[in-house]
């Protein structure tokens, strides 16, 4: 297929990964997932390639979980294509998930284990013999920062380290691909750094990074590209900076009223900067300089309690594409 | 055939790493190897007190050739079946659906090459082992106790294991229908039920003609005649069909907890 054939150079240049014409690790056409009568998941495409972090963005009940249990193989598809690294997952989903690693959005340690036991059992599950699954426990603890842990239980840890251990068990395998459902969510902002970071290295090292967030600045932070999803379909996809780009301007001027609605303020800067987005507590005034922005509001007489000039972000492009902001 | 051959050894080696897992958490605590032990206390409780405490104002039973024996020996092997399954009940209907509901372990688990299959029959190994244990240390009680003779120690002690193995997977696959832990007192309920009508401390014969019949279509009451048979070695054709019953109960339910598990867990 000469269309799709150069669909891929433009994809392997504009990423300047991956070789022309490479396969995708994982091939999704007009993907349904169906619980009775709801349609979690709507007819998605996408496809995600060797050595790239791979985000699935959006909201609660966006579809994004259930996108990411089609892909660990423990859910079948109601309807379209779907291959992993090059398989069926209906048919070879054994296959398949010996070379996925999962990182679920809860945490399933196993409470009656050791932190260290955690690991060597789950290796045994993949088939790897006692003695190499020891030596590739040990070095994972080392690598999420639960060395000292490894003889106490799990049911002491904090929520940052059993996300980490988590993490070291979805790694136990060597995977192909390492799926993260939400790999931060509910963690304090110190635990969410440290596991970024691992996360990040994870990345430099090749290894194909596929997550769910509905944290904007995770998703700028970790995904080489993403797909927004809303309402089970895709409502826009690329690179968090070309989706920036694309849908807002380079600057955002939030301005809070001591009275009045952001609604009524919106009347009144009509034509300031490129769009007004007037939300329930402030009003963003969408611009390529938020500075001569902030200094016509104050020409037209208005005078805000509080401003803030800020780079565009996901966040932004968010509330574009759906009307809505992420986290509600 | 190679191909099936490799397949059926990678296959035995997840339902070993799910073993492992037990043997592992056994291994790990105190508590785990307290709760094994607590669950051999109750049978052995039982033979002591109503087989020979109860047994001495008795005195002797007739049994259905004739033939007469001390009241203990009579309710030794039938105290052994309720071991075997109370112990697989235990390990595959309340271990097994906190492991599925709660502590999301099976979601863990599945996420790897293993399958509902291998992982229902993993978690059978498991409680059948534990089971051997059970079996094991209660017919040396009864050896010791002079209540059955070596050989027939010897022939029901593969039968109390597929007694087990008959109800671990009828626990497992009835756990796959609880909702919650109100639906433990059901089965609770029911074993008792088992323990007290299925010949156990008096012979069916001696129930009204309807209860009889019911009786002799339930689980325990084959596990005690098999067990009553092999032990005090008395040979009837009558045992096949005991048999039988409890292979059909062992393979249907390992059919039905993977089948439905792998609903459960892949919807």
């Amino acid at each position: 297929m000469p269309a799709k054939t150069l669909c891929e150079i433009v994809v392997a240049v504009g990423y300047g990964r991956g070789v022309v014409g490479e396969q995708p690790l994982i091939y999704a056409e007009g993907l349904v997932k169906r619980f009775g009568d709801f349609v979690a998941v709507d007819g998605i495409d996408f496809q995600v390639r060797a050595g790239e972090a791979f985000g699935f963005l959006g909201p609660n009940g966006a579809g994004k979980s259930s996108t990411m249990r089609m892909i660990g193989c423990v859910s079948r598809p109601s309807g379209g294509v779907l291959r992993i690294l090059g398989m069926d997952p209906v048919r070879q989903g054994a296959q398949i998930r010996a070379r996925l690693g999962v990182c679920p959005q809860l945490d399933t340690l196993d409470q009656d284990l050791t932190v260290r036991e955690n690991l060597i059992t789950y290796a045994r599950f993949f088939g790897i013999p006692r003695r190499e699954a020891r030596r590739r426990a040990d070095a994972l603890l080392e690598f999420v920062r639960l060395a000292d842990r490894a003889g106490g239980k799990v049911e002491p840890l904090s929520g940052g380290m059993k996300r980490r251990l988590s993490i070291a068990r979805a790694l136990v395998n060597e995977p192909d691909i390492v799926l993260l459902d939400e790999p931060t969510t509910g963690l304090d902002p110190q635990a969410r750094h440290l596991v970024w970071e691992r996360l990040f290295q994870l990345k430099r090292q090749g290894t194909t990074l596929v997550l769910t967030t509905h944290y904007m600045d995770e998703a700028e932070q970790l995904c080489d590209r993403l797909v927004v999803m809303d309402g089970g379909r895709i409502v826009a996809e690329g690179s968090p900076r070309s989706l920036i780009e694309t849908y807002c301007p380079a600057e955002v001027l939030e301005l809070r009223f001591a009275d009045g609605t952001p609604g009524e303020y919106a009347d009144k800067l009509a034509g300031v900067g490129e769009r007004l987005d007037p939300l329930p507590d402030r009003l963003l005034v969408y611009t390529d300089d938020g500075d001569e922005a902030l200094a016509e509001v104050h020409r037209r007489g208005l005078i805000p309690s509080a401003t803030l000039v800020r780079r565009a972000t996901l966040e932004d492009v968010f509330l574009h594409l759906t009307g809505r902001t992420l986290v509600e | 055939m190679v191909i099936a051959l490799l397949a059926a050894r990678r296959s035995a080696g997840r339902v070993g790493a799910v073993v492992g897992r037990n043997i592992g958490a056994m291994r790990s605590g105190p508590s785990y190897l307290l709760v094994l032990l607590s669950g051999l206390a109750e049978p052995l409780l039982y033979l002591l007190s109503i087989g020979v405490g109860v047994g001495a104002l008795i005195g002797t039973m007739e049994l259905d050739d004739g033939s007469r024996v001390p009241y203990a020996v009579f309710v030794a092997p039938a105290m052994l079946a309720v071991s075997a399954m109370s112990g697989a009940l235990a390990e595959t209907t309340f271990n097994f659906f906190h492991k599925m509901k709660y502590a999301r372990l099976y979601d863990a688990v599945l996420a790897t090459p293993v399958g509902p299959f291998e992982l229902v029959l993993g978690e059978l190994t498991w409680a059948m082992i534990r089971g051997a244990l059970y079996s094991g240390i209660f017919l040396a009680v009864m050896v010791a106790l002079g209540l059955v003779p070596a050989p027939g120690a010897a022939a029901a002690f593969p039968a109390a294991l597929l007694v087990g193995l008959a109800f671990g997977g009828f626990g497992a696959a009835i756990s796959t229908y609880l909702r919650g832990w109100e639906d433990f007192d059901l089965v609770s309920t029911g074993q008792f039920a088992l323990f007290l009508f299925s010949g156990t401390f008096v012979p069916v014969r001696d129930y009204p003609a309807v209860l009889e019949v019911v009786v002799r279509l339930t689980p325990l009451y084959h596990a005690v005649e098999l067990l009553r048979g092999l032990a005090l070695w008395r040979l009837e054709w009558g045992l096949l069909a005991s048999l039988a019953y409890l292979v059909v109960m062992a393979l249907g339910g390992l059919w039905l907890a993977s089948r439905r598990l792998a609903r459960f867990m892949f919807p």
